[in-house]
Parts: structure tokens; sequence; C-alpha cells
């Protein structure tokens, strides 16, 4: 009766991946494993411009070469995988694995899915102002649920570590699976016949062998925040300690990384300075006695980054430091015997200069027409620094030393005055509405980065700055100053945010305005 | 030269009778071409039959051999052109193309060529890119066929299949004096896939033989009278000897099966998903046995009434299977089964989506409903039915899981690629000039619509760029910027987007962009390549064509990595007080292209132990803030995210993974949009001379001598 009883079936495969990536060989591969291995195999794909490092499917069949000689008959193999039909899922990448839960091709009855867990972030999620990135444990753990069985590890950081490519740790995996009846000799003869990168295409096969054979690989362990083997300077000690009795909780550990941060861009008077500058939101804390001190958190994590604004002499500072030349060496994989320089890309403006001038002769330059026009001259393109060579190096050293006069210079003076009105608005704000205010600390972040970038984040800040007194007493002020913040993120020229704020202006309720 | 080198395909081009082809569905019709004795192919790249046109480019001692002239046409009108050469003469030829975009572009020539009528076989191979995956407009080939009356062929997507429907072809051409088009989907093209080979076959009738004997017919000339004669020779004589042809030579196959009552009509190409469908629903066997009979259609213009009628008579039912839209066939059966009186129901669009891709999952739905309509008893209960709701519940859940967290991933440019600054650039240009109107054109370009760029407002089609702008002419006010690359601009662009706006006297800019190759469809060489091509007249600068035409206002930047020069080039355009169109050519090697030559190289100097340096970009993670504001005016893709090493800082940092190739782009960026200090570039001297040793040893003396004195100062802070 029903036709399909009878009949052997092929195996079905899927290599889901992006362009560029080697899905293509993956799928020669398995095609010249299977024909040496007593299969007849098809396998296509629709590369165009797919291959342009978009997502894309390539689709292989195998059927056991003795079957069709029994039947007679040649098999017709599908062109496609059809949802809830496909044997084995091979994907190059996390979200790769997921789009193929999404679309069906992996069962629960039927699908082994063998996946790396590495992301390739797409274009939409390193675009954002902020954090953009999908969850990678919700893609991981639908994977987990769609799937038969799930084979998943990082198989980027095994292809980096062999000198290889994904694909042959993919190809590893497959055979570690023991998915196919081919033995493991099998698929190292079709990487041999392949000719191109023979010995590390097999360093990387073993290592993707091996993690897939014993079952599922442990996942990744989230880096720890805080690296606990780093030991303070000696100058704060005892200010780490002191602290450390003092705060508690998530609160604790903002404030002692703070204290690390301020002491390393200023000295230790500047981190007691920031101490004292918590110790209102401490007492807030205190009185509320059950609170969860988010409040202390959010203030204390914004305050040290706004203390801390990146200023030239910062960044001058930060690049010439042995660990930096060490992280680049790192970084780069420089091997023995070869040597590296680096290069800087700088764009001081006239404003980055008068910012870093003490603040009487910062204000001149800038109200003075032509010391500016001549600074603006001078400045109108960027510089490239060496740092590796005697001069750039010494250039940034000398940069570096100008810490020295940071409190006396423009900038330091606008930012403190800026830093006390908004630590003032979180504090006011508190004593009426706790969520609130946890929001209104949390805003100082809109402010970050350089040039433009921070001048937009500035202007952002302004403009909510200037709407928490209309939002004050209203019973959803937090969850609308959240909103609010999400729509500053959402775009650069802050379309969205305007967006936001008529639409705030329309939903008003009536009471707030009498 | 193309992306891929060929070299080892073209061997298998000289296989001999008896022998096993392997290889790609694209590269069993090259080989079928020489067995069926063609004369010349001419052809314009895209996918997916680039490599049919990248094979040939690269055949050349076999071509020779046989004696065949391969054309690597400017367009499709000029491919199709080519078949010119089978009107008066018994000479074979074929012409391939991209489908519909290429047939578009092609359709002048083929409805000439049709109206003709041909004496020697002449062949059409269209790649179908239709759905996933393809890069145009969704369409069908099939009214091209129809209105220019070319027969269609869409063989059973196997190699065998495919290698007898080319030598068919031929034949058909040749009995009936028509042009045939085969239609190959993109799947079909890049399947894997054997069959036996013949030898090839040389013509007895050459190209020179024609030369030398001219041979004319005035009745063969598209001009009245004969163009009517020729209309009425297509009904009256050659519609009647292609169904002979088709009906003796058996091109279309029925599959019988035991449930007679019912039956299904398919196009050729639809055959394996249509048995894997039924298979899974325990209707068929994986060797193709049925149990519903089947009508194959591997020609499906014209249809052969005899033989539908034959099949569908004594049937409740039949259904359709025919992807695309507007369902010709649907219809015609209609109309032919109505003729003839034939009272059995036609299903089709009625149980399958009128438009879309028909993949597994949409013809094993459709099948399900036509059996469950006319012979549910057929169906037999598959899986245990608890079973099957525990799994499908489990894959809802996973849907459900990830729903919104997967993230499209349309293609984008290359990373280190070449046209990235020019749209960097001009996202600068706007923040301070505001948005302009943007004429996009066909090539990896287009993709400046998607973000991270978001620019662009239309595309017209390949060479239009500049066209599509025309109507934007008007005097004073804001310009309009259109663009095309180097491949659009000799396929089409150069009379209808420069010569069109010089005539017109458009004031509008046209920014034409020059990387070296049609790099879209696999990097072809066009006549501006820099490359040595023995075959081919390359080297043919834009600039000159371009002034050639009468623009006077051109600018070349021969580095579009120069973000800061290409801004202002693109400002002064937009500005600039003289009339007439303004013209930018930006020129930067394919990086991919470029990777691809320049590698082996390096590889072989580095082994040599000559001197290499190597650049490539990094950010600093501490001074990183995490505003991403560089991927947005560059999305490469070596720029990427990483956690904060900051335990205060919630974003993520830009990274730069090793597979950056030093472009560039990154430092020119963070300079002309002055956006942050966190990039360097890092130059790693491999082999390092003598002198590079000893400045090293100083540098290091010195820096490092510093760098302990800070190091002790941190510690003790």
């Amino acid at each position: 009766m029903n036709a399909r009883a009878q009949s052997p079936r092929p195996i079905t495969i899927a290599v889901v991946a992006l362009g560029g990536e080697g899905g293509g060989v993956l799928a020669d591969w398995i095609v010249d494993l299977a024909q040496h291995g007593g299969y007849l195999a098809q396998a296509t794909s629709v590369p165009g411009v797919a291959q342009r490092t978009g997502a894309t499917v390539y689709y292989v069949e195998l059927f056991a070469k003795a079957a069709a000689d029994a039947a007679g008959r040649e098999p017709v193999l599908a062109l496609m995988p059809v949802p809830g039909d496909v044997d084995i899922v091979l994907a190059s990448e996390l979200m790769e694995a997921a789009r193929a839960v999404e679309r069906g091709f992996v069962t629960p009855d039927k699908t082994l899915l063998i996946a790396s867990t590495h992301r390739v972030f797409a274009m939409t999620e390193k675009i954002a102002l902020a954090d953009g990135r999908a969850d990678a444990a919700a893609l991981l753990a639908a994977c987990r649920e769609a799937a038969r069985e799930l084979r998943a590890f990082d198989m980027a950081a095994l292809a980096e570590a062999t000198g290889s490519v994904l694909s042959a740790v993919l190809f590893g995996a497959l055979a570690g699976s023991s998915a196919l009846p081919f033995p493991r000799p099998a698929f190292e003869a079709a990487i041999r016949r392949g000719q191109v990168g023979v010995e590390r295409s097999l360093a990387a096969f073993a290592a993707g062998f091996e993690t897939a054979r014993p079952g599922e690989a442990p996942l990744p362990v989230p880096t720890l925040m805080d690296d606990p083997a780093r030991a303070a300077p000696a100058a704060i000690r005892d200010l780490m300690e002191s602290t450390a009795r003092e705060f508690s909780g998530e609160a604790g550990a903002v404030v002692l990384a703070g204290i690390e941060r301020l002491t390393d861009y200023q000295d230790p008077a500047y981190a007691r300075e920031f101490l004292a500058r918590l110790a209102p939101f401490k007492e807030i804390e205190r009185e509320r006695r059950a609170g969860s001190g988010a409040l202390l958190a959010e203030t204390a994590r914004q305050l040290a980054l706004a203390m801390t604004y990146e200023d030239t002499v910062r960044v001058a500072e930060l690049k010439i430091r042995s660990s930096r030349f060490a992280r680049v060496r790192e970084e780069i994989r420089l091997e023995d015997g070869q040597i590296f320089e680096i290069a800087e890309f700088f764009h001081p403006r006239t404003q980055e200069i008068a910012d870093t001038l003490p603040a009487p002769l910062g204000n001149w330059l800038m109200r003075t027409p032509w010391a500016r026009r001549l600074v603006d001259r001078a400045t109108r393109k960027g510089k490239v620094v060496k740092t590796t060579s005697v001069g750039g190096f010494l250039l940034l050293y000398a940069l570096a030393k100008l810490k020295r006069l940071r409190r006396r210079s423009l900038r330091f003076n606008a930012e403190q005055t800026g830093l006390a009105k908004w630590l003032d608005l979180v504090a006011a704000t508190a004593r009426v509405d706790y969520p609130f205010a946890v929001q209104v600390a949390r805003m100082r972040g809109l402010v970050k980065g350089y040039g433009d970038t921070h001048a937009r984040g500035q202007a952002k800040f302004g403009t909510l700055a200037a709407l928490i007194p209309r939002l004050r007493g209203r019973s959803d002020a937090a969850a609308k100053l959240d909103a609010l913040i999400k729509a500053a993120l959402a775009d650069e020229d802050g379309q969205a945010l305007d967006n936001a704020i008529a639409e705030l202006g329309a939903a008003e309720p009536a009471s707030a305005s009498g | 030269m193309a992306e891929r080198s060929f070299k080892s395909e073209v061997a298998k081009l000289r296989l001999g009778a008896g022998q096993e082809f392997r290889g790609e569905g694209i590269l069993a019709v090259t080989k079928a071409l020489l067995q069926s004795g063609v004369s010349y192919v001419s052809g314009y790249q895209g996918a997916p039959i680039s490599h049919l046109v990248d094979v040939l480019a690269d055949a050349d001692d076999v071509l020779r051999e046989l004696g065949i002239r391969f054309e690597a046409s400017a367009n499709e009108a000029a491919a199709a052109a080519a078949l010119a050469a089978s009107i008066n003469y018994p000479l074979r030829g074929a012409a391939t193309f991209k489908s519909t975009v290429g047939t578009n572009v092609a359709s002048d020539a083929l409805a000439n060529l049709a109206s003709s009528g041909v004496t020697g076989g002449a062949l059409i191979i269209v790649g179908e890119d239709y759905g996933e995956g393809s890069s145009i407009m969704q369409e069908r080939s099939h009214a091209f066929a129809m209105k220019s009356q070319i027969w269609l062929l869409d063989p059973r997507p196997n190699l065998p299949s495919i290698v007898r429907a080319v030598e068919a072809g031929f034949e058909l051409s040749e009995a009936s004096n028509t042009p045939v088009m085969l239609e190959l989907r993109i799947r079909a093209c890049h399947v894997y896939g054997s069959f036996v080979t013949r030898d090839n076959a040389r013509a007895a009738f050459t190209l020179r033989d024609a030369l030398e004997n001219p041979a004319r017919d005035a009745n063969r000339i598209v001009l009245p009278p004969a163009s009517y004669l020729q209309e009425r020779e297509k009904v009256e004589k050659r519609w009647p000897a292609a169904v002979r042809f088709i009906e003796q030579h058996k091109l279309n196959e029925v599959f019988k099966g035991d449930a007679d009552d019912i039956g299904i009509v398919m196009q050729g190409g639809m055959y394996n998903t249509v048995l894997r469908s039924l298979e899974i629903l325990g209707l068929a066997d994986v060797f193709g046995a049925s149990r519903v009979p089947l009508y194959v259609l591997n020609v499906t213009y014209p249809l052969i009434d005899t033989e539908l009628v034959g099949f569908c008579a004594g049937k409740k039912a039949v259904l359709i299977i025919e992807e695309g839209q507007p369902e010709f066939i649907e219809q015609a059966v209609n109309t032919i089964l109505r003729r003839a009186d034939v009272a059995t129901r036609v299903e089709g669009k009625s149980m399958l989506p009128m438009a879309g891709e028909y993949t597994g999952a949409v013809i094993k739905e459709g099948l399900r409903k036509f059996i469950t309509a006319y012979r549910p008893d057929l169906l037999a209960e598959g899986r245990a039915g608890a079973a099957l709701r525990a799994a499908d519940d489990r894959v809802a859940k996973a849907k459900h899981s990830v729903a919104g967290q997967v993230h499209g991933r349309p293609p984008s440019f290359c990373t280190g690629c070449p046209e990235r600054p020019i749209f960097a650039a001009m996202k600068l240009v706007e923040r301070e000039l505001g948005p302009h109107h943007v004429s996009c054109d066909i090539g990896c370009h287009l993709f400046s619509i998607l973000p991270p760029f978001n620019l662009g407002n239309s595309t017209m089609g390949y060479g239009l760029g500049g066209a599509g702008a025309s109507a934007f002419n008007t005097a004073g006010g804001r310009r309009a910027i259109a663009l095309v690359g180097d491949g659009g601009f000799w396929h089409n662009g150069l009379a209808s987007s420069v010569g069109n706006a010089v005539f017109n006297k458009s004031d509008n800019v046209l920014i034409v962009v020059d990387n070296g190759y049609a790099a879209a469809t696999g990097g072809q060489d066009v006549p501006s390549s820099a490359a040595d091509n023995a075959l081919r007249a390359t080297k043919n600068p834009i600039e000159k064509a371009v002034r050639g035409v009468g623009v006077d206002w051109v600018r070349t930047i021969t580095r579009t990595y120069d973000v800061g020069r290409m801004r202002d080039a693109l400002k002064e355009a937009l500005t600039t007080a003289v009339k007439g169109p303004k013209v930018i050519i930006a020129q930067s090697e394919c990086m991919l292209n470029k990777e691809r030559r320049v590698r082996p190289l390096m590889r072989k100097r580095l082994q040599g132990g000559e001197r290499v340096v190597r650049e490539r970009f990094g950010v600093d993670p501490d001074t990183c803030t995490g505003d991403h504001s560089c991927i947005r005016l560059s999305g490469c893709p070596s720029l990427t995210l990483a956690p904060n090493p900051d335990p205060l800082r919630r974003e993520p940092v830009t990274k730069v993974i090793n597979s950056c190739v030093g472009c560039g782009l990154c430092g020119e960026v963070a300079h002309a949009a002055v956006l942050c200090p966190s990039f360097y570039r890092a130059s790693i001297i491999a082999n390092p001379t003598a002198w590079d040793r000893l400045k090293h040893k100083v540098r290091s003396a010195v820096i490092g001598a510093l760098q302990r004195r800070i190091d002790a100062h941190l510690a003790a802070a």
C-alpha cells in the first residue's frame, strides 16, 4: 500500500553557511567521500550574490549504490531540503543554525544538528548605537529544543587554533558524530584528494572529530565581569579594602572598579572625590534598607565613566603602555622573527585642543577668531602617528604628561559642572520616585564617544534632562524614560527620539498638565 | 580572468564516447554543446550561467580544435544577435544569459531571430534566476517564448536529461526552423551529478564556409512584406513541425501509476521536488515509481494537445504544477481540454500558491490538498499521530523562542571592498548637504541600499543608473546622484546613462564604480579591465569613453579608499556651477579578485625569504566607547563586535578580526568623519632586513625604557 515503506531512502544533509565561508568546499568533500564509499551523491546550491557574505544553503543527498543496483534503477534525488525530512544539518555559525530551525529543517524526530556556537554578527546587530546583539542563549536553546541531537561547540576557535578553516572542523565533527556510514580514514582521504591546504585541514578535522565524539561539548562559560587576579596598585589598596567593607553586592563591584579606573585615570585623590560624590546615594540606599541598591550601582557606574571622560591625554596614555603593545602583538598574531609597527589615526580639532588647555587659555582660543582660524587650518586633516617610532612615542608620552594640568583644563571644568547638575537631578528624583531616578542615572550613558558622536550624545542627554521635570510625578515616569533612552539609541540623528517625545506629548495625561 | 579558474573543468570538455562526466549542471550543458557540433557560442555572464561563459573563456584550446567561435558578448542583446549566423546557414549556435533580466535585454534580437526563422539549430540557454537566492525581479522566461514563438525546454533536473535537452533542442530547432530556449533553474545549473559522454562533434559546415559563400534570402529578413509571411509561416509551418517532432521523439514523458483516475502535469524542472513530496506522502518510491500518473513537460511550449487530451481523458482531475505567474500552462490546458470536450477538472493555482518558489514544503502541501480532495484513500497515516504532534510542538516552541532573534543576513560588500568607501563618502556628504535622490544600477554596489548605508532610491536595470535619474533634470537646486559599475557601463551605460545625459544636458552626477571586473557576476574582464587578456582587448579607459561622448566635467579618483578625496569630489560635483553631467570615476581593484591574484604571490615571496609587509587594522578596546559609528560608516565583515573588557561598560566594543586585508578604510573614515582615536594600523614585517632589525632595536631600547618607567609608576600609583 505505502510505496515508501519498502523503499530505501537517501541520507539528506543541509549545510547552512555564510557566503565565502567554505560551505561549498564542505559539500564537495561530502560528495567525494560518498562517491568513494559506495554511495551516489548529488549536491546543489544557490550561490549567486549570496556568495557575498549572505546566508546560504548547500544541499546534499547520498544514496547507497548497492540499493540502486539491487533495484536496477537510479534514485530521484531532491534539489532542496524539505522541512521535516533533513537527517543532518551542518551549521557554520549559531544564528545560521537558528535560521535552519526557523525554516523547519531541524526536527526532533530526525535531525542531527552539528553547529558552531561562535557568532558572526549580522549587520543589524553591529550597527546598533549600544548593544544590538541577539540573545545567543536563546538561539542555542532553540537548537537544542528542535534537534533530535545537537553537537555544538566553538568551531571558529578550533579553526583558528589549527590555522585552518571552519569547514574542516565541521567535516571533522560530522565524522566524529558517526552519523554517516563511513570510517574516519575515508573522511581524511577526501580532504587529501582535495589537495588544498591538506595538512592544516587535517589538523582542524581532527580537532572537530575529537570534540564532537564524546557527546555534547560543554557550553562556553561567560567571561567574568572582573578579573580577580588583577592586583590593585599599592597606593589605593587601603581605599579598596575599606570600600569592599562598606559596599556590597553589585554596587560594591561597580564602586571598586570605579576606584581603580579613577586612580588610573588621574590619581587616588580623584578616586576619593568619586566616593564623596557617591555618599548621598549611599545614604539614600541606607534609608531604604531593603532596597536593591540599583540606584547606587547605576549612579556609581555612570559617574565613574563620566569622570573618566576620554580626552587627548587619556588616549595618549593608553596608547603607549607596554600592556597595549603586548595586546596588539597578540591580536595581529606576530610570529617569531617578524617586526611590527603601529600607526594611530588621530584627528584633534580646535575644540579638543582648547579642551586640553588650561581653562582661561582654552576659552581665549575658542573666542579669538584669528587664533581659532589658525588652529582650524592646522587641524583640517587627520594625523597619522607612528607609536612604534621614537618620535611618535615621545609625542604621545609628552601628551600623556599633560595629565598634571588636567584638573585646570577647560574640558575638566565643564565636565564637573555638568556632573554636579546631573547628580543633583538624580538625588532629587530619588526622593520622589526611586525607579525613575535609576533611569535618570542611566540616562548619562548616552554621552560617550568622541567628536561628533560625543556632541550628538550630549545633545540627546540634554533633551532628556529637560524632560525630567515634565515626567516627574507621573506614575509611569520610569517606564517612559526607559523608552525614551531606547529611542535615543535607536538611530544616530535623533529621529526616533523626536518621534518618541512627540508621542509623549500626545499621550500625556490631562492631570499632569494641571 | 574570472573569479574561479576553470582549467580543471576544461579537461572534462575533452571526455570521449562512453566516459563519465562528473560535475555541475551548467558544465554538462557546456559539454553537450560540444557534442552537438556547435559552430559558435555567445554569452553574457550572470548567475546561474556564469560558469558556462567562464569555462568557455578558459577553453580556448578545445574550442580552436573544434573550430568553435566563443564570443564574450558586450551584453545579452549582442549575445542573442550573434544567433543571426544560424538564419542563413546550417550553423549550430548557442547564446546564454541570466533570465529574465538578460532575456529582457536580448528580446529585440530574439524577436527578430524568431520572426526570420533559422536554418541551423539556434539554442538560447537561460538561467532562470527565480526563488531563493535570486538577485532579480521575479518573472518568467515563459512569456518571452510565447510572445516570440520560441520553443521552451524545461528538462528534468538531472544531468542526462539536461544533456538530452541540449541535443534534442538543436534537432527540434532545425526541424521546425525555430529558435529553442532551454530554461534551467538555479539549482539545476549548480546540481552536481554525472552523465555518460559522447565524442565532441566538429561541424561539417564551418563559419569560414559561410563567409566564403554568403547566402541571402530576403524572405528571412524582417521587413514588410516578408515579416507578414514570417508570422503566417510561424503558425502554419513551424508550429506543426515542432509538434510533430516533439511527439515523435517523445520529448515529454508519461509515467504510469495505479491511481489512474487522477494525474499530475508538471514542468520538467519540478520533477525531483514533486517526486520527493510524493515519496514523503507515501505515494512514490525513491526510484520514481509513483502511484499517481505523471505527465512531465520537458517541453513547456508549445503544449502538445493530443498528448494532454490523452493523459487527461477519463480522469476526475489533474493537478498542474507550474512555478511562477501568470499560470500560462494551466490556462492553456483548460483551453485545450475545453476544445476537446474533456471534462477533467484542472487544479493548479487553486491548490498551490500563485506566486513564489515551489519548494519541497509548498509542493508537498499542494499535493496533500489535491489528494485529499480527490483520492483521500491514498493518504495512509504516516507517523503515529501523537508522536507527530509532540515533534511539531517542539519545533513550534523552538521557532517561538528565536522569533525576532534571527536577523536577516542579505549579501553585502566583501572585506576590504573598494566600493564601500564610495558610500562612506556619500554618507559624509549627506551629513553636510542633506539627502539626495540616488539612482542605483545593477552590481555589487546595489548593496548600498541595505544597512549600514541605506542609500539609493531605485534601480532600473543594468547600465541604467544614469538614465534612471534622467527625469530629474531641473534648473538649479539639488542634483540627483546616479551610480553605474564598470560592468553596467560597458553593457549599456555608455549610451543610456552617459550619452543620454550629455544629449539631454543633464546636470546630474554619475559615479562610475571602476573596479576592473564585472565583479558581481564572478569577476569577468570588461573592456576597461587592467588585466592582460590574450583573447580580448582590455585597458580601454572609461574616462576616454566618457569624454568621447561629450562629458567635460570628469574626475578620476584612482584610490577609492581616500574617503576625503571621494567626499570632496562628490561635494564639488553636487555644487559646481559647471553645466552638463558630472562624472566621477572611482577606481580601485575589486578586493575579492585582488586577494585571489595577490595572495599566492605573497605566499611565494614569503617562502622565498623576501621581505613582505602585511597591513591590518585593529581597535583598542580601552579607548573604544562602543558607539559603533565606525561600523555604520563601513559595514566591513572584518569589523565586528567583542565583549567590552571594561567592567563598567555594557556595550560591546568594535573589533577587527584577522580577516582584515588592511584596505585602509577604517583609518580614512576615522579621519574624514572625525570618529575616534581607537583605530590603529599594524604593519607586520616578515623576513625583515638588517636595516629593519637595527631600527627595531633602537626603537625598542628607547620605548622599552620609557614603558618600564610607566609600568613602575602604575604599580605604585
